[in-house]
């Protein structure tokens, strides 16, 4: 545990432990929080975050353990006295009164009345100057909340927060209800509030959330704190992972299968170059191998996968799959020579997130299933079901809207479609982006299942741990070549960026 | 390979993380939020423009006559709205529909008229207008899929281009069809009901199971809804795309026809703004203008909207620019409550 006392911690939670009907929810967990820090609480879920949110919002007592609060030893008897000490939470499923105006809403519960007649003028003009200075000045306090965006409900949730003197804010996985652009404008009022000194308790389950907004990180795993007040730029995604699984990194990605000596080249790439982008690019892959592609942000390593899927027209060289070439510039060619993409942005470029699931998984195959032209839903239902089983889709619902489900649930929407196609060949880019931990092990254990199955895959993801831990051959990509190409056991993180430093400077 | 899947067995360990409680709302109200919701709402509003009219002008307004009459003015027009419907699916738009119509209808009544005056000529009539209508699409269609250039512009271009080539073709005249084997058909009824109707009843037949039913349409949503996704799962988006263009100019084509048989005149002034009609029918319809979400039925009680207002006004002898004005207002009204429904959907 990193213990650096510059300032005083504002909230000091040692030991607590709390059961529900003899079955344990916290066994033991200390959380130190300093005054304008960002701390997150991450684990997976179960993990007991939910329980000790509500034991410091004052819902639950804790059974044993102390708390301070300010350097006193303090309880929190009820969500009463967590806001009379300056403790404010804003829960998952918000929870503000679509009826009322923002105003009121802010002021719910402690309203600004003389006599009991409502200061209207008075509490409209002070939830004014919250929603200002969340940045929100355009939202008048006489709006209806109900006609609000799931976003700006949020903002109203933490003027509601700010609207007592509170020093601490929990936040439950804010982000949950958010689309991107929102999360941005989400960080960035909670930065504000941490310069002014609040300290924010920020629960989440994505770590790339918790890389870019947090200060320190408190892991939870089975109701004990398995690690307390790390600092988030020194602890490595590995380490987080297997704090949250207690699972070593190497028992996250699933074991390699040596490849067969007589294996067939499946995918082979000819000095393949896209002017402007990349040029020179030399590879096989054979059937049943993993095959990385590691470099940073602007390598080119995303613009090669697509080239050879042939979303982008190639200027040099050829791409064959199993010695015949592709008609380059043709996507039509490469998926009819039984090659499939997952691409980068899963929602703009992979998925009708208003259709249904199954017709997402058979976006690539409709026609297979039609008679003359004629669809036939039942036997295209049947085998998108099949896929759904075998992936084990959550929830199990072919009719679902796509919408609706997790990022690890939409990436098994993808892998399915190229299931049911019936591929050679997968080329995956950042299977894993927006995919919570927990789920990730799962995608990794299917991608390497794919292989098994005889598929030659590329992969390529901006966490080199990934593309290492996954693939058995590693490609490092910089500038637009390829730098080197080593088994994925012969180098590590460290190498891989030496490489792509030295690559840039040469 | 085509037709072999692979299966991948089920992970042996799994994490036993819920299953999605997610609750599962009654058919009932699944379908209301769905089409028939939408679609529920479109008869309300037939409904209430038919009381009106029977309210204030009685018999005249509700004999089967003029209930027939309502109709065969929606058919035309509808069956343009029906190509349209397809095109906006698909995310795109045509302009060109109205003036295509008109030049086929020139094309078509010159032939009739100068070329081939015997009796037995009028289906080379028929085709003829068919033929021009899907050209004017295919040229739409090339330079819009392969050309890269947006679909407003390039039809906007055919909007006035085919306006003009009309023009010149006719030389401004109107040119008259009396060719009775074809005015015989196209004025006749079958089981009293006027043979425009049929065509009208047909085509929007036809393409509720084009949309619904076939590889054809799934593709149409699928590009509208998202492109670059239809684009990376395989489908071929461009030529696709062509056909839709061209579909949008045939039912152009056999609009021209409907309206050679209902007026005898081919001149290069038919179907002037019916663009705009047949947009304003699609979208209060429920078509999504972004694509990604199209209804024929929607599309066909939007035509029948208009066609009962246009109806009760002229029954109460009211102007066309209050027609216009009340036109301008439903339109607005319906996608203000679309964009209701689409927020609602998408929170719940």
């Amino acid at each position: 545990m990193i213990e650096d006392d510059h300032s005083p911690s504002l909230l000091d939670v040692r030991q607590i432990t709390k059961s529900f009907a003899g079955v344990a929810a916290l066994r033991g967990v200390d959380l130190t929080v300093r005054a304008g820090e960002v701390h997150c609480v991450l684990g997976q879920n179960g993990a007991g975050k939910s329980t000790l949110i509500k034991t410091l919002s004052g819902v639950h007592q804790p059974d044993g353990g102390t708390i301070h609060w300010q350097g006193e030893p303090t309880t929190i008897a009820s969500p009463v006295a967590a806001l009379g000490l300056g403790i404010a939470t804003m829960y998952q499923e918000l929870d503000v009164v679509d009826g009322l105006t923002v105003a009121e809403n802010i002021f719910l519960g402690h309203e600004n009345a003389r006599g009991g007649v409502l200061r209207v003028a008075g509490s409209n003009r002070l939830a004014g100057e919250l929603m200002t200075r969340l940045g929100h000045g355009s939202i008048s306090p006489k709006t209806e909340v109900g006609t609000l965006s799931a976003a700006n409900k949020q903002i109203v949730s933490m003027a509601r927060a700010l609207s007592h003197d509170t020093k601490l804010i929990i936040m439950d996985e804010p982000s949950a209800v958010l689309d991107s652009e929102e999360v941005k404008n989400l960080f960035r009022v909670v930065r504000e509030l941490t310069a002014s000194g609040i300290a924010v308790i920020y629960i989440s389950h994505r770590l790339e959330e918790i890389r870019q907004i947090g200060d320190r990180i408190t892991v939870i795993k089975d109701g004990r704190s398995t690690a307390s007040g790390l600092a988030v730029s020194a602890t490595p995604t590995a380490e987080l992972i297997r704090l949250m699984t207690g699972r070593d990194v190497a028992n996250v990605f699933p074991a390699r299968v040596p490849v067969a000596a007589d294996s067939p080249v499946v995918l082979q790439v000819e000095d393949l170059g896209l002017r402007g982008e990349f040029s020179g690019v030399d590879f096989t892959v054979r059937a049943g191998e993993i095959v990385g592609l590691a470099g940073l942000v602007g390598s080119g390593r995303s613009e090669i996968l697509e080239t050879v899927y042939g979303a982008r027209k190639a200027s040099t060289g050829r791409v064959s799959v199993s010695g015949t070439a592709l008609r380059a510039g043709s996507v039509d060619s490469a998926v009819a020579a039984g090659i499939g993409l997952s691409p980068e942005e899963r929602k703009s470029q992979g998925l009708l997130l208003d259709e249904p699931v199954f017709k997402n998984i058979t976006l690539s195959t409709f026609g297979r299933f039609a008679v003359g032209g004629v669809l036939n839903d039942r036997r295209e239902r049947d085998a998108a079901v099949e896929q759904i089983a075998a992936l084990e889709l959550r929830p199990d619902d072919p009719d679902r809207i796509t919408r609706t489900l997790s990022g690890g649930n939409q990436q098994k929407i993808l892998l399915a479609r190229w299931l049911v196609h019936g591929t050679r060949v997968l080329l995956l880019d950042e299977p894993t982006r927006g995919v919570d931990v927990g789920a990730r092990a799962e995608i990794y254990a299917l991608i390497r299942r794919l292989a098994a199955a005889g598929n030659a895959i590329v992969i390529v993801s901006s966490e080199i741990e990934e593309v290492l831990g996954l693939a058995d051959r590693v490609l490092v990509i910089g500038d637009g070549r390829v730098l080197a190409t080593k088994d994925s056991t012969d180098i590590d993180e460290h190498g891989v960026l030496d490489l792509v430093m030295k690559g840039s400077a040469a | 390979m085509s037709e072999q899947r692979s299966t991948v067995a089920p992970a042996t360990e799994s994490s036993p993380r819920g299953g999605g409680a997610a609750s599962t709302p009654s058919p009932l109200k699944r379908l209301m939020a769905g089409s028939a919701g939408r679609n529920l709402g479109l008869v309300i509003a037939l409904a209430l423009l038919v009381i009106v009219g029977g309210a204030t002008a009685g018999e005249r307004f509700l004999s089967i006559d003029n209930m027939l009459t309502i109709i065969r003015f929606a058919s035309i027009i509808g069956v343009i709205s029906i190509g349209m419907t397809f095109v906006i699916t698909a995310g795109g738009i045509d302009l060109s529909v109205g003036s295509v119509m008109g030049l086929a209808t020139v094309v078509a009544s010159l032939t009739a008229v100068q070329l081939a005056a015997t009796q037995t000529s009028w289906v080379l009539m028929v085709l003829i207008a068919l033929l021009v209508g899907m050209a004017a699409g295919l040229v739409n269609g090339i330079v819009i899929a392969y050309g890269n250039v947006v679909a407003f512009m390039a039809t906007l271009a055919m909007l006035v281009g085919a306006r003009g080539l009309a023009e010149l073709i006719s030389n401004r005249s109107t040119q008259i069809v009396n060719n009775t084997g074809f005015l015989s058909f196209t004025r006749a009824d079958f089981i009293g009901v006027p043979v425009l109707i049929w065509i009208f009843v047909l085509v929007a037949a036809a393409a509720w199971f084009l949309l619904n039913r076939t590889t054809f349409g799934r593709r149409t949503v699928a590009i509208g809804g998202n492109r670059e996704a239809a684009k990376l799962a395989g489908l071929n988006v461009k030529r696709h795309i062509v056909y839709l263009y061209v579909l949008s100019g045939l039912t152009a084509g056999i609009a021209a026809i409907m309206m050679l048989g209902r007026t005898t005149a081919g001149t290069s002034t038919h179907g002037t703004l019916y663009e705009l009609d047949a947009i304003a029918a699609v979208v209060v319809g429920g078509t999504l203008l972004i694509g990604g979400r199209g209804t024929i039925v929607g599309t066909v009680l939007g035509v029948l909207i208009f066609s009962t207002l246009t109806n009760v006004f002229t029954q109460n002898n009211l102007s066309t620019s209050v027609q216009n004005v009340a036109k301008g207002v439903i339109i607005v009204v319906a996608v203000l409550l679309q964009q209701r429904f689409a927020s609602r959907g998408k929170s719940s």
